[in-house]
């Protein structure tokens, strides 16, 4: 898995674990974290595979940021966000 | 349909219209949106409001006249979204109507006729929506609503397949849809789409992760459109799901699925070819569902192919799922 994945590695300004941190509470500390951070500047989040998954790259993209990396580690994703 | 237990039928009362007394039957009244109640000259006053969409002022405006001409001081939200206004007096009715037409607030009505649409929230502010089904709820009310029928005809709108309007449960629903449509060169093999669809019609390749797409399980709720973080996933179509027949009731009847992919301007000619068929083919007191049933659903679908073939006629023999063409 992964192996396809061309992007090169971003450098996170900020990062929070969202591991065990179920919906919507993950997307919502991702959104506070984002409204502390200036525009340009990349958060780095870790997901947990299944619901947050599913969720809460939705919702970022909703409220208008970007995701600019995605990475499977295992059973967590980790995702870097353009704050936008 | 007259309830017997409600309905008085050989009680006409006088009532003033436009300054002259008149005679009115309390079934007429039913026609109006005035609906008898239990309690001697009282009814309920059933307001129109398409979509279960109300502008703030309007609004107000309706809850001081119910606070005037309810003896009660209660409304009730129908179950299809309209506003009651209850316990109020017939002798009222005159006065009240014309207060409602003052603020631009309609009567319903009841009976064998097209009822006032509803419909979810939509695209306009609800993130699954994919049709704007406020804007369609409207457009059915302002062309349709009233029209004569066999029986009492319900339509709705859904903006997805989470379907909270219960499209399956209309004589004629509308649910929207979205064909996804995916672009190679964009993706980054993120995997996020196959994890986004609920379904299971998108499996990640093992080595470039890379989505491997099956249209056969996709039920066009757009997921993937909308969780891809590359914009690889883009919406080639939207349209309507359009299910026929469908009723709730004492004889609940699923509806069949008919066609897909109807795009906004051909609502109406569906409505209005639906509408058509349902007047040569049905009879009074049947809901188009039983003149379904009665007559067989290949003879709507050969009706309706001019219109359907605007998006794609669905093959009607499987239910409760659906079978792509």
């Amino acid at each position: 898995m992964g192996k396809g994945i061309t992007m090169a590695d971003i450098k996170a300004d900020d990062s929070l674990d969202l591991r065990g941190v179920l919906c919507p509470i993950n997307f919502v500390k991702t959104k506070l974290k984002l409204e502390t951070m200036d525009v340009g500047q990349v958060l780095e989040i870790v997901l947990d595979d299944g619901e947050p998954i599913q969720n809460v790259p939705k919702s970022i993209k909703e409220e208008g940021h970007k995701i600019v990396e995605v990475k499977k580690e295992g059973d967590f994703f980790r995702l870097k966000i353009e704050k936008r | 349909m007259v309830d017997k237990f409600i309905e008085d039928k050989v009680t006409r009362v006088p009532i003033k219209q436009d300054g002259q007394e008149v005679k009115v039957d309390f079934n007429d009244l039913k026609s109006g949106g005035f609906i008898k109640q239990r309690q001697r000259d009282l009814f309920a006053v059933r307001l129109r409001c398409p979509g279960g969409r109300l502008d703030t002022k309007k609004l107000v405006e309706i809850a001081k006249l119910a606070d005037k001409y309810s003896k009660q001081g209660v409304v009730h939200f129908s179950f299809r979204q309209s506003l009651e206004i209850l316990y109020v007096d017939y002798k009222d009715f005159d006065n009240l109507v014309r207060d409602l037409e003052k603020i631009g607030q309609k009567v319903a009505s009841c009976g064998p006729r097209v009822r006032v649409p509803t419909a979810c929230g939509g695209c306009e502010y609800n993130p699954n929506g994919l049709t704007d089904t406020q804007k369609m709820a409207k457009m059915v009310d302002e062309k349709y609503f009233g029209t004569p029928c066999h029986h009492k005809f319900k339509t709705s709108f859904s903006g997805c397949p989470i379907d909270c309007a219960r499209t399956k449960e209309m004589d004629l629903g509308f649910q929207g849809v979205v064909e996804p449509v995916w672009d190679e060169d964009t993706c980054t093999g993120c995997t996020i789409c196959s994890k986004a669809c609920k379904e299971d019609a998108i499996k990640s390749h093992p080595e470039t992760g890379k989505p491997i797409y099956d249209p056969q399980k996709c039920i066009y709720c757009g997921d993937c459109i909308r969780a891809c973080p590359t914009e690889s996933w883009q919406a080639k179509r939207y349209g309507h799901f359009v299910r026929i027949g469908g009723r709730h009731g004492r004889h609940p009847r699923e509806a069949n699925n008919v066609a897909n992919f109807i795009p906004d301007e051909k609502v109406p000619e569906t409505i209005e070819k639906t509408l058509e068929w349902y007047k040569v083919n049905g009879k009074k007191g049947e809901r188009i569902g039983k003149t379904i049933d009665r007559v067989g659903i290949e003879s709507y679908m050969k009706f309706m192919e001019p219109v359907f073939k605007s998006g794609e006629p669905l093959k009607t023999n499987t239910k409760p799922g659906w079978e792509k063409v």
